[in-house]
């Protein structure tokens, strides 16, 4: 069975001049949550809108569920669901309508059962036959959620989903995208909170400058390219690292108070039962301890700011 | 899927609802203007004119009128449908769904032209109150009423496209279109214009449409009724062209 997105080579130059995206290549695996990770104007948007069919290539292939999207665009695009990151709907239509006409415009046949059952799943069903124009801006995000799935697609886009909403809908959305998932959905989420590809994603990707930088597991990328820092309270400040200490790479901050240890992540060895017992040795006491792991927003800053 | 009947479907339903939303004024509009037409041409102009080639002027200028609200009903239903999509942003489901342009046209232009038709029959049976209305041809009368609307709601559908802002969307109805109607003949018979301006309104596509449509009511035209299908339908084989190389550059519909 073939992946159910997959891009080679993929450019886009805009009018302007603007190089949007050089050379993308990427796949991505029937039913996994991926997420694409990038500051504003990385190329994100101009990808998932290429392959929606909203924007056109300058050169490349893409093919969803193995087909292409311009020889075989109605096979490619039946596929896919759309949930833009602006909000873009016919406000004078109720719930219930617009629902039903995305259903129709992407050719499936009238099923109210299918669609009554998305409105409950997505708190819509009290509300479907208000029209868009009395809705809250929230509500009307869930419209756009329920339009791009009312033709049930296998692959899902979703254009910063929680780009401006509350933290209430923000659960409901990712709730929601695991539910998909489980079903068997495909989802290719942006973002630029990192926090939304740590919590949902399986598999990351990262652009910058229309360049697809990396494209790993996120347990893997954090595993790979994650720091750990062990910060230890001092009792009594110091003024400077004391040079027997030299084996570690340690800082102090908080005007001595504390002792900083950085070390990666997948060391095999993290020399922290080391620094501990020399620590001892010296008489040098501490009151508390604490670890962090870095999130994946240090990565991405990292890896952005390296390019 | 071969042809996305339900897609096709979806959008003209939509394209009626929307219609029915502003019945009143899609239905008012057009009754009253018509009314304010008989009363100030048919009524006090018209009193003053015995007959134009054997028919009252209240009754020749029956098909004119048709045609001149046939011609900005569907370039105006056209355009807008497809112009406000673009402005409010929604165009990108209808570019994202597996739906051919051609298909998008169909249901686009097919409301916009079975609206203008509904109007257009709807101002034949407003005239009749005023004036007897006799159609020879009724076939034929029909044929040119469907084809009109279909063609010129295609060009209002390359309007819509075309137009980056409100003010382009109005300019070409209201600069172009209404003035070739009111100098089409919509009025008065050509043969009433002294010689050089006979000749000038012979390139003014509307003489054709009107011509064409006042014989099939009364049997008299400007000009014969081959010229006058045979621009109507080179009209509309024109404006198909150039919706078909829109749709495949994406002009003005994709980045």
């Amino acid at each position: 069975m073939p992946s159910i997105l997959s891009i080679s080579g993929l450019e886009k130059r805009y009018k302007s001049g603007l190089a949007a995206l050089g050379h993308v290549d990427l796949e991505v695996e029937r039913g996994e949550i991926f997420a694409l990770l990038g500051p504003n104007g990385a190329g994100k948007t101009t990808l998932i809108s290429i392959v929606c069919g909203t924007v056109t290539k300058t050169s490349g292939t893409v093919l969803v569920n193995g087909h292409d999207i311009e020889t075989d665009f109605r096979a490619a695009r039946a596929t896919i669901g759309l949930v833009p990151q602006e909000i873009a709907l016919d406000i004078f239509a109720t719930v219930w309508n617009t629902a039903c006409f995305s259903r129709g415009l992407f050719g499936r046949a009238p099923n109210p059962a299918y669609i009554e059952e998305l409105l409950r799943d997505l708190s819509l069903w009290e509300k479907r036959n208000s029209k868009l124009i009395e809705l809250s801006g929230g509500m009307k995000r869930r419209v756009m959620i329920a339009k791009a799935l009312s033709h049930e697609p296998d692959l899902l886009f979703l254009d910063e989903p929680t780009a401006g909403v509350d933290v209430n809908l923000r659960r409901d959305m990712w709730a929601l995208v695991r539910k998909l998932q489980g079903k068997g959905v495909t989802i290719v989420l942006t973002t630029h909170y990192i926090e939304e590809a740590e919590e949902m994603a399986d598999r990351v990707g990262v652009i910058d400058k229309g360049q697809l930088l990396l494209v790993e597991k996120k347990a893997a990328l954090m595993q790979k390219l994650g720091k750990r820092r062990l910060t230890l309270v001092l009792q009594r400040p110091m003024e400077a690292v004391p040079p027997e200490l030299g084996d570690w790479p340690l800082a102090l901050q908080a005007d001595g108070h504390q002792l900083v240890y950085t070390f990666e992540a997948n060391a095999e060895g993290t020399g922290m039962p080391g620094l501990l017992l020399r620590l001892g040795e010296l008489g040098i006491d501490f009151k508390d301890l604490e670890t962090e792991r870095s999130s994946l927003e240090d990565i991405f800053v990292s890896l952005v700011e390296r390019t | 899927m071969l042809v996305n009947r339900n897609g096709i479907w979806a959008i003209y339903r939509a394209e009626m609802a929307r219609t029915a939303r502003t019945v009143l004024q899609s239905v008012a509009t057009p009754v009253i203007t018509t009314a304010l037409y008989f009363i100030v041409f048919g009524g006090a102009i018209g009193s003053r004119i015995q007959s134009v080639g054997g028919v009252g002027y209240g009754a020749f200028i029956v098909p004119g009128l048709i045609m001149l609200t046939l011609l900005t009903q569907s370039i105006s239903n056209a355009s807008i449908a497809i112009y406000f999509p673009k402005f409010t942003g929604t165009i990108f489901e209808i570019l994202s769904a597996p739906i051919s342009g051609f298909e998008a046209v169909l249901a686009y232009v097919g409301a916009a032209a079975t609206k203008s038709v509904a109007i257009g029959l709807i101002i034949l049976l407003t005239a009749t109150f005023f004036v007897k209305v006799e159609i020879l041809h009724p076939v034929w009368m029909i044929a040119f009423l469907l084809l009109t609307s279909v063609a010129f709601s295609l060009f209002g559908f390359i309007i819509g496209i075309w137009a980056k802002n409100f003010e382009q969307l109005a300019i070409i109805p209201s600069l172009v279109v209404t003035p070739l109607t009111f100098l089409g003949g919509a009025f008065y018979s050509i043969d009433m214009l002294p010689r050089p301006w006979q000749t000038v309104s012979l390139f003014n596509p509307v003489v054709y449409l009107v011509s064409g449509f006042r014989w099939s009511f009364y049997g008299i035209g400007d000009v014969s009724v081959a010229a006058s299908l045979g621009f109507t339908a080179g009209f509309m084989a024109l404006c198909l062209a150039v919706l078909w190389w829109m749709f495949k550059t994406g002009y003005r519909l994709k980045q």
